[in-house]
């Protein structure tokens, strides 16, 4: 556990390097966030009853997702353990006291969080500060909001495990860039990225709730923002779970069947 | 003028060495823009209109959007990432080559990827030309060629304005994306949704309404005739880009190797 541990004091300190960096991201995002609230003000100016959420809700939904991109975003892939793969020189982790896929894990989950914590206070500050419906609504009751958190937690799993799935993969393909750019592109429709998941039509909405990437940012976000229904949170919790032992049971074999396969040539 | 064309020769053919990848990431490029206009269909599903804009409407309004940057981002692609050349000391070497320096930029890179969206940009446009969008006139067809083409320049000149500020950075700004990347995204929608104070700054400050929002009412019925030429008007955004850019070029000093 504390080698992991020092992995990530690692990765953030390696963030925190870029701190002029990490200001002009968080002003881009917060312009972002304000025009895609622009935006559904306009529908919702249009046609309130036909609005799926509140309002106030979809600000919330809005401004986490600015806050959290870095943390749930699909495509902050780590390219060093791509080009490991490629290149063959994953080797030389063979050779280290820890399982590949534990450091793989840990690696993932840390340089999202390192990033994440960077960006978040300032944006999640800003936005608790504009006034009602605009702004990010404060936690519904304590439960909700401990609920929220242990979601997250989940979310981030699955993030990481799918990650990790398409890492795994590379040892069988010789260009992962296909599977990558179907993956981002699948998981920001039916992961709620474009649209949140309520927006969506009556019948992709149901399948997407199902897919992995439902299981990413939609249910935290959801969940913090009252959207989802106390009684339903457990369901969309659970498959959470199981979506995160299948991915990584997948990703585990895959791994350890692609090195058994991997002939690295030497040299 | 031939030179120009033999880097872009150059640029294309090294594009198509690597055949799967480049198809690949045309593919990536297609798919992103395809989900943002999704959003716009599924939201139109719900809401049948916004803004009295209907989805045809928003379509020929997102296909313009579109074709203007991938234009500026196909061809205007040296200025994008000049962080690099400025780094790599490239720029040293431009300055003593006979050539004017913004063209030596701009034939240092190209991204010929954005032809793809250029496609499905066109391809868009004559599914909205055809639904009955606006009833066409060639007036109206000259304004819907000059949004895109004035889009185009407008778009160059903010990769200018970010390329003039490396000058004094030596790096690129993630900032200038709210104007690059943004519009792309939000110009999918005529500005004026956004509210009365997007829509000032957009007209007055960064022309991007000019070549979006106004001639598109006059397209749509909505406004007089002469909101047809204010694309021309947004011409103007070039002048201030030039001089900051000119403003760097004086300004540098070479990194040194």
């Amino acid at each position: 556990m504390k080698k992991y541990w020092s992995f990530f004091k690692m990765r953030l300190m390696a963030g925190l390097q870029y701190r002029a960096a990490a200001l002009a991201g968080m002003s881009t995002q917060f312009v972002w966030g304000s025009m895609e609230i622009l935006l559904y003000r306009a529908f919702w100016l249009e046609a309130p009853e036909r609005f799926p959420m509140g309002m106030e809700a979809l600000s919330s939904y809005i401004w986490l997702q600015q806050a959290f991109l870095t943390l749930f975003a699909l495509w902050n892939w780590e390219t060093d353990i791509l080009e490991s793969v490629k290149t063959g020189s994953v080797s030389y982790e063979l050779l280290r006291p820890t399982d590949i896929y534990s450091m793989w894990m840990a690696r993932s989950i840390a340089s999202r969080l390192a990033r994440a914590s960077l960006r978040m206070v300032p944006v999640l500050v800003i936005s608790g500060l504009i006034p009602a419906p605009y702004g990010l609504r404060l936690m519904v009751s304590p439960v909700v909001f401990g609920l929220f958190l242990l979601s997250m937690a989940l979310m981030v799993l699955v993030v990481c495990a799918y990650s990790l799935l398409v890492y795994a993969l590379t040892f069988y393909l010789t260009d992962p860039n296909g599977i990558m750019v179907l993956s981002v592109a699948a998981a920001d429709l039916l992961g709620g990225a474009v649209v949140p998941l309520p927006f969506l039509p009556e019948g992709l909405r149901k399948f997407a709730a199902l897919t992995p990437f439902g299981s990413m940012q939609n249910v935290p976000l959801r969940i913090f923002s009252g959207d989802i229904p106390p009684a339903e949170i457990p369901g969309v919790m659970g498959l959470q779970a199981f979506w995160i032992v299948t991915l990584i049971l997948a990703g585990y074999l895959l791994t350890r069947n692609g090195l058994r396969r991997a002939v690295i040539l030497g040299g | 003028m031939k030179l120009y064309f033999k880097f872009l020769s150059i640029h294309f053919r090294s594009a198509m060495t690597y055949r799967a990848s480049f198809l690949l990431s045309c593919l990536g490029h297609l798919l992103i823009t395809t989900n943002v206009f999704l959003s716009v269909v599924f939201l139109l599903d719900r809401f049948d209109c916004v803004g009295g804009y209907t989805l045809a409407q928003l379509a020929l309004c997102f296909a313009s959007i579109l074709a203007a940057t991938s234009l500026a981002e196909c061809f205007g692609r040296g200025f994008d990432a000049f962080s690099r050349i400025l780094s790599q000391a490239q720029f040293d070497r431009m300055m003593v080559r006979p050539r004017a320096l913004a063209f030596q930029v701009l034939c240092q890179d190209m991204k010929p990827t954005m032809l793809a969206r250029l496609l499905q940009a066109v391809m868009m446009l004559a599914w909205a030309v055809n639904s009955g969008a606006v009833a066409w006139t060639p007036a109206k067809a000259l304004v819907l060629a000059l949004m895109i083409l004035c889009g185009a320049a407008v778009f160059f000149g903010m990769f200018l304005i970010g390329a003039a500020m490396c000058f004094f950075t030596m790096e690129s700004l993630e900032i200038i994306n709210i104007f690059t990347d943004g519009p792309r995204e939000y110009g999918k929608y005529p500005f004026g949704i956004y509210g009365k104070p997007v829509l000032l700054v957009l007209t007055f400050l960064v022309p991007l309404a000019l070549v979006q929002h106004w001639p598109l009412q006059y397209l749509f019925d909505r406004g007089p005739a002469w909101y047809g030429l204010l694309p021309v008007v947004s011409l103007l955004f070039l002048l201030p880009c030039a001089l900051l850019w000119r403003l760097g070029v004086r300004r540098y000093r070479s990194t040194g190797s």
